[in-house]
């Protein structure tokens, strides 16, 4: 029996459904489809879409906080020349955030599977050391991020006291210790710092879970072949987990590029707009200085990198389902 | 796994896997111990570079002292231990914070798991035109983050046509805001969740007669249960954390969110009530790793789902 049959059968069978018009609609695919998208088209199109469009005009014109609309003016892309060849900060912040995200996402690979292995072979207190090296991704951003405040404050910073302790113990005299955040290098630091301790169990959590989909037989298997456990790790681990590895990479390069919340918390781009990223100069552009079209342009910046990274992940996964 | 510690010895096993790991939690915890170390010093010793910060004395000596004599005495442990404790809780709008976080929370909660079990179900069961690109923009939207869109968003929600009134510095902004990154988690995780369900099950119920509707309510969703569950799980944690769009839309002091109430209202201008931001830090934290640890395994399988297509 063919679906269309059986299909007008049972319409012929319930006249209740066949009777009401609107209501046999409903049994079309394509007419349910398109209704149940309604709710998430409408949110994707006016909160996403449209404001996406619409920063794209304000980065084209000279729109300011409180400023008439008879006042604000297309100005075409003044903003972004502005930015790239007379703004001393900018070059400063795109500078950093590529190195923010490089380093910190290399960090963070390299830690995440060194993690995922050792929790892997874990036999005694799995759940509560698996849940204990979750808690920096899991609590949220900036609450952590206020205990890094105080752990690098200038005065009172517990990784100076115990340097100072340290150095007298040791007979070497007084040593006052680093300014963390009042180096302009070493405030850049602290903050990829905090960034690889909060993303770190994100990379471990997914590596746990592509080590779990490997097969024991492979590593019987090379372990029979006389592959010593590096050999293993390199040829059957590795490989292994590729596919999460490259979900992983994106998501974390995305999240990593457009971070806003640890610098604003421990430098806010300070000290002298030393350590700002995309995220943070466009919100002192935008909402403390209040230049909202200069302000959407430095946000702007960010698209094209994530447009890149985004297209690469579709294009692999095309390829990996073909 | 294949890598068995039988066999190995003792110093082996302490060097490659233990110490590492030992490190491992140290490098996760230690925040946290600060946060509640810091929380619980008198704000004499906390200004005081001479004596051991790693160790909360008066409180020790006050519990101590109390178990030594077997006499519970609350005010004193009030005063010792949970000074700053009680500061935030009776002296600032901590509690009021609290409220409006969980009401944005569940709210826009509510709104993305209904938007995105409609949008997850046509895209896990129905072909229709556009499905494809539907799905792809869904995901492209999932990638999007927040610091590309709100100074536009601002704007858009302070001049929503169909409001009366402007919706900034009111919980419904954020309402409005966040399932722009709410609705496509929750698609992707219970479009993944739904092709589980064998499709079976629909088509023999609507042999029997049910409508395509009626099999989705009845049979469907039911299954679906603990799919919906997880992702009203990390939807409520996803908008409990989130800072940028609470700091950019409200400027009431009454009407912040936990994150942006403790960074904004506790530091003012170079004074910052650190055991009163500590505690706040812990206590707006602990909810939702609570929540998180319990889930998170789903989390991982649903992520792994994904990868595996």
């Amino acid at each position: 029996m063919s679906k269309e049959l059986r299909a007008a059968d049972l319409a012929a069978d319930r006249p209740r459904v066949a009777g009401n018009f609107a209501l046999s609609l409903l049994e079309r695919p394509d007419v349910l489809g398109y209704l149940l998208m309604l709710p998430a088209a409408f949110i994707i199109f006016f909160f996403v879409a449209y404001p996406f469009g619409w920063g794209v005009w304000m980065s084209l014109t000279n729109k300011q906080v409180g400023m008439a609309w008879s006042q604000v003016k297309f100005i075409g892309l003044q903003n972004y020349v502005d930015l790239v060849t007379t703004d001393g900060v900018f070059w400063i912040t795109a500078w950093n955030s590529f190195v923010y995200t490089g380093i910190a996402t290399l960090i963070k690979w390299i830690l995440g599977i060194w993690l995922a292995v050792l929790l892997n072979r874990m036999i005694r207190f799995q759940r509560v050391i698996r849940a204990a090296v979750l808690l920096p991704w899991i609590v949220p951003t900036v609450l952590s991020t206020i205990a890094f405040l105080w752990i690098f404050d200038p005065d009172f910073s517990v990784i100076n006291w115990t340097l100072r302790r340290f150095y007298s113990w040791m007979g070497w005299g007084y040593v006052r210790g680093p300014l963390w955040l009042g180096d302009p290098t070493l405030a850049l630091a602290s903050v990829t710092f905090v960034n690889i301790w909060r993303g770190t169990p994100f990379y471990a959590i997914s590596f746990l879970a592509g080590l779990q989909t490997i097969s024991p037989d492979l590593y019987e298997a090379a372990a029979i072949d006389g592959a010593t456990g590096w050999q293993r790790f390199w040829h059957v681990t590795l490989p292994g987990i590729k596919p999460i590895t490259v979900v992983v990479l994106v998501f974390s390069i995305i999240v990593t590029f457009s971070d806003f919340q640890i610098v604003y918390v421990l430098t806010r781009g300070g000290p002298a707009n030393s350590t700002h990223l995309f995220a943070t100069y466009a919100y002192q552009v935008a909402m403390i200085g209040s230049r909202l079209g200069l302000g959407a342009a430095v946000s702007l910046f960010m698209f094209p990198v994530l447009a890149l990274v985004i297209i690469y992940q579709l294009i692999y996964l095309r390829r990996e389902q073909a | 796994m294949a890598q068995s510690p039988v066999g190995e010895s003792f110093a082996k096993r302490l060097i490659v896997y233990h110490l590492p790991l030992f490190f491992f939690l140290l490098f996760a915890l230690f925040p946290f111990y600060w946060m509640l170390v810091t929380s619980i010093k008198s704000t004499h010793e906390t200004y005081n570079r001479e004596v051991n910060p790693y160790v909360p004395v008066a409180c020790a000596q006050t519990i101590a002292g109390q178990a030594r004599s077997l006499s519970f005495n609350g005010s004193a442990l009030m005063e010792n231990c949970f000074y700053h404790w009680r500061t935030l809780l009776r002296d600032t709008l901590f509690l009021r914070w609290l409220r409006n976080t969980l009401f944005v929370a569940i709210v826009s909660t509510l709104i993305s798991l209904f938007a995105g079990v409609t949008s997850a179900y046509a895209l896990a069961r129905l072909r229709f035109r556009g499905a494809g690109a539907f799905g792809l923009l869904i995901f492209i939207t999932y990638l999007v983050p927040p610091t590309l869109l709100f100074i536009p968003l601002s704007d858009v929600i302070g001049n929503l046509p169909l409001f009366h009134r402007n919706l900034l510095n009111s919980p419904w902004a954020l309402i409005v805001a966040y399932p722009t990154f709410l609705v496509p988690f929750c698609v992707w995780l219970l479009t993944g969740y739904f092709r589980t369900i064998p499709k079976e099950l629909e088509e023999a119920a609507m042999i029997d007669g049910a409508t395509r509707i009626q099999a989705m309510i009845r049979i469907v969703l039911p299954l679906a249960v603990p799919g919906l569950l997880s992702a009203a799980m990390f939807a409520f944690t996803l908008s409990a954390n989130e800072f940028l769009y609470a700091l950019v839309f409200i400027y009431d002091n009454a009407n912040k969110t936990v994150p942006v109430g403790v960074v904004s209202e506790l530091i003012k201008g170079d004074v910052f009530y650190w055991g009163e931001l500590m505690s706040g830090a812990l206590l707006g934290s602990v909810p939702v790793a609570l929540i998180y640890s319990f889930f998170v395994e789903h989390y991982v399988a649903g992520m792994t789902g994904a990868v595996k297509g």
